[in-house]
């Protein structure tokens, strides 16, 4: 078994980008993540080893439960946590140049 | 397609660089920036106030779907026409605090002109946070729907 997992790989199965997306929001317990998806519980635990293993999730121990929430510095790498950011300005700046473009013919 | 807007942000710096090269004369790039109806339509806000000089300041007030409205305030340092406007950047109600932000107009030819915004904030992790809204905003929009499919489903 390779430990240590390409996170390009991890990130490529939609069901591991699903959880990902689920702990985004907040750091949950295996059980709480596993009762969003129909898949088995241990194929849930796999994929949770998975992203775990690879650095996208992180483990904390809260009393008896283990919380994962997401390695942002991980998903920066990886994600690409900028993109948005990016596609947002390119939307306004997109924008302002139609709307300067029709000024112009006025 | 090539992507026309350009991100800069060095890793563990407070600061990033915003580039971006328009197929518009310099005069109505910089148009785009103090006509207010003008900024209200690409920058989808409301222009409450926009003094254009310096020590001028400047709110905005956008809504969001939810009818939310979000407000938006700065002071400009520095205005030259056509070529520069320092300004303070500041979202009301976030944790953010200000930012300076160095906006620079340059010709490339009569019909091309390139803006080049200097943003600095008060420390990194305040920079990446901002930097990471739209994807927080993303991840959670695709939450909700992934949420809506999962309750469709039970």
């Amino acid at each position: 078994m390779n430990l240590r997992r390409d996170v390009f790989q991890a990130i490529a199965d939609p069901t591991r980008r699903a959880i990902l997306l689920l702990v985004a929001s907040q750091s949950m317990t295996a059980g709480a993540i596993a009762s969003n998806f129909d898949t088995a519980r241990p194929t849930v635990s796999k994929h949770l080893q998975i992203l775990t293993e690879c650095e996208l999730l992180k483990q904390e121990q809260n009393g008896r439960e283990v919380y994962y929430h997401i390695n942002a510095k991980k998903m920066k790498e990886v994600a690409d946590f900028i993109e948005p950011f990016r596609k947002m300005w390119e939307d306004r700046f997109n924008k302002l140049e139609t709307i300067m473009k029709k000024y112009k013919g006025k | 397609m090539e992507q026309k807007t350009k991100i800069n942000a060095v890793d563990g710096k407070q600061e990033l660089v915003i580039t971006r090269e328009f197929d518009l004369p310099l005069e109505l790039l910089f148009k785009a920036y103090v006509e207010p109806d003008i900024v209200e339509q690409w920058m989808g806000t409301k222009v409450l106030k926009l003094e254009n000089k310096r020590h001028g300041s400047w709110q905005f007030e956008t809504t969001d779907p939810k009818g939310n409205k979000h407000g938006f305030n700065g002071v400009i340092h520095e205005f030259i026409p056509n070529r520069k406007i320092t300004r303070t950047f500041e979202m009301e109600n976030t944790p953010f605090g200000v930012q300076l932000e160095f906006l620079e107009f340059e010709q490339l030819t009569e019909d091309r002109s390139r803006l080049n915004m200097h943003v600095v904030y008060r420390s990194v992790a305040v920079r990446d946070q901002v930097l990471q809204l739209p994807f927080a905003q993303g991840i959670n929009m695709a939450h909700n729907r992934i949420q809506d499919i999962v309750s469709k489903l039970k």
